[in-house]
């Protein structure tokens, strides 16, 4: 196991780098998919309902490797055989960032909902009352406030996006399982290689796990 | 506090509202006028906070007509937002956001409705703030306050957008008994201003003091309506005689 280290070690953290890449990118684009979703949930409009539980549930409802086979094969080949002088293809980190933040976006669409539906109706009709629109309303009030609520929740979330990269190995991307794999195939040391791997997830994900503590507190503690 | 009979504030004219298949409010016709004082009272579920809350458009009637400062409401085509600058409500729980403090609360309305300059708006709320007798409390947080002090922090966010008519959905109900004689004065002090106010409240001696008018509401209809007077002491009605019976 040492020797993995001492041989392989560089390899393995900048694996580790690739995975910490993919998955925040993913957390980005996943918010930015959550909010717009999150917000349709909740809009009193029965057209922008139905695209959220659409979204959510197809998202939901196929597995991650599906998504990522489609996503890295299929879609290349339907674009280039719809136009047949395209030559559309998907790097393996492209494809990886849209599956994951389809996926996490999906479930932070629904953090997102539960977290404004979270919000005591009362403050929306403070605001509205006031002469305040829906939009600033939201803006000003409510989301501030939801956003409390979701922060670990999300956090938690980010903490799954990042175990979901390792399944992203399957279409080759160089990230930390896929990289093991590699390493271990030169090495022949299995028991090294995946404790290696392991150990490094455990510690980043200990790491998350207690900043999202600590900004739990941090947020109880105040007002 | 003299009404000015002349010029008509809320006209309300066979309102109708029902969720679903529960009528609540089934024909309420009365119209309230200028620096008028109206206290509703009645039975709970009789549908006063409905009525009160189609005012301003928090719910949307299901028929007749609500005309407030020349605004039909329920013209689906007029900026309600508009309308709503207009009118002031007071919340049963206060709803103070959570997130601000009290100063931020005063002037968030003004400053993102009305487009004032910060300082301005500022200027604005610690004037409010004096009104209700809280400008020591701009810096705090809505949990640090006892529940009076919400309540008047609550009135004076209303009165930051300098309305013409203050709606009060039973401000002294989630109070403690020691609270609500310091919201009430608040209130007598605004009805002594001339301010257009529609008071739902179970406080009788509120009414009896401050109300130019009492209505009161029975099973979604007005049951009876006429100074404090007339409709406390000397109701006409079954259901009202049995309802102040009970709570005189």
């Amino acid at each position: 196991m040492i020797k993995i280290i001492t041989d392989y070690g560089g390899m393995l953290f900048s694996a580790l780098g690739q995975t910490l890449i993919m998955a925040l990118c993913s957390l980005l684009f996943a918010c930015m998919i959550g909010l717009i979703f999150g917000i349709l949930s909740v809009l009193k409009n029965k057209p922008c309902n139905a695209v959220y539980r659409i979204f959510v549930d197809v998202v939901r409802g196929v597995p991650m490797i599906v998504l990522a086979f489609f996503v890295y094969f299929g879609v290349p080949m339907a674009v280039n055989n719809m136009f047949s002088n395209a030559h559309f293809t998907l790097t393996a980190l492209q494809a990886g960032i849209v599956c994951l933040s389809l996926n996490c976006g999906a479930y932070m669409a629904e953090i997102i909902r539960a977290g404004i539906q979270s919000v005591d109706i009362g403050q929306m009709e403070a605001c509205r009352s006031l002469g305040m629109t829906y939009g600033q309303a939201m803006r000003k009030v409510v989301l501030p406030q939801a956003i409390k609520t979701m922060i670990p929740i999300i956090i938690n979330q980010f903490i799954i996006t990042l175990k979901d990269t390792s399944i992203l190995s399957v279409i080759g991307f160089p990230e930390l399982v896929n990289t093991t794999k590699n390493v271990i195939s030169v090495s022949m040391d299995s028991f090294g290689g995946w404790a290696c791997a392991g150990i490094m997830y455990l510690v980043v994900i200990t790491i998350l796990s207690y900043i999202a503590k600590f900004i739990e507190r941090r947020m109880n503690r105040g007002r | 506090m003299a009404v000015n009979y002349d010029n008509v504030k809320i006209h309300a004219s066979h309102l109708h509202k029902c969720f679903g298949k529960l009528e609540v409010l089934k024909d309420i016709s009365t119209d309230i006028y200028e620096g008028e004082v109206v206290v509703v009272l009645g039975p709970s579920g009789c549908g006063k906070s409905t009525f009160l809350r189609c005012i301003n458009r928090l719910e949307d009637i299901t028929g007749g007509e609500m005309v407030v400062d020349g605004n039909h409401m329920d013209d689906k085509k007029i900026d309600i937002n508009k309308a709503r600058e207009n009118i002031g409500m007071v919340f049963q729980h206060f709803n103070l956001f959570n997130n601000l403090n009290v100063i931020d609360n005063l002037t968030l309305a003004p400053i993102q409705v009305k487009k004032m300059k910060k300082d301005e708006a500022c200027k604005l709320a610690m004037s409010m703030l004096k009104k209700v007798g809280l400008e020591e409390k701009a810096e705090a947080f809505p949990s640090q306050l006892s529940g009076g002090q919400k309540q008047r922090v609550a009135i004076a966010r209303a009165l930051c957008m300098n309305p013409d008519i203050m709606l009060f959905d039973e401000p002294t109900s989630a109070l403690d008994p020691e609270m609500v004689g310091e919201v009430l004065n608040v209130m007598k002090q605004l009805a002594a201003d001339g301010m257009t106010m529609v008071v739902v409240t179970h406080e009788i001696g509120f009414a009896r003091e401050v109300a130019d008018r009492v209505l009161f509401f029975a099973d979604g209809y007005i049951g009876e309506e006429g100074t404090p007077q007339e409709v406390i002491y000397n109701p006409k009605t079954e259901r009202a005689k049995d309802f102040f019976n009970k709570v005189l």
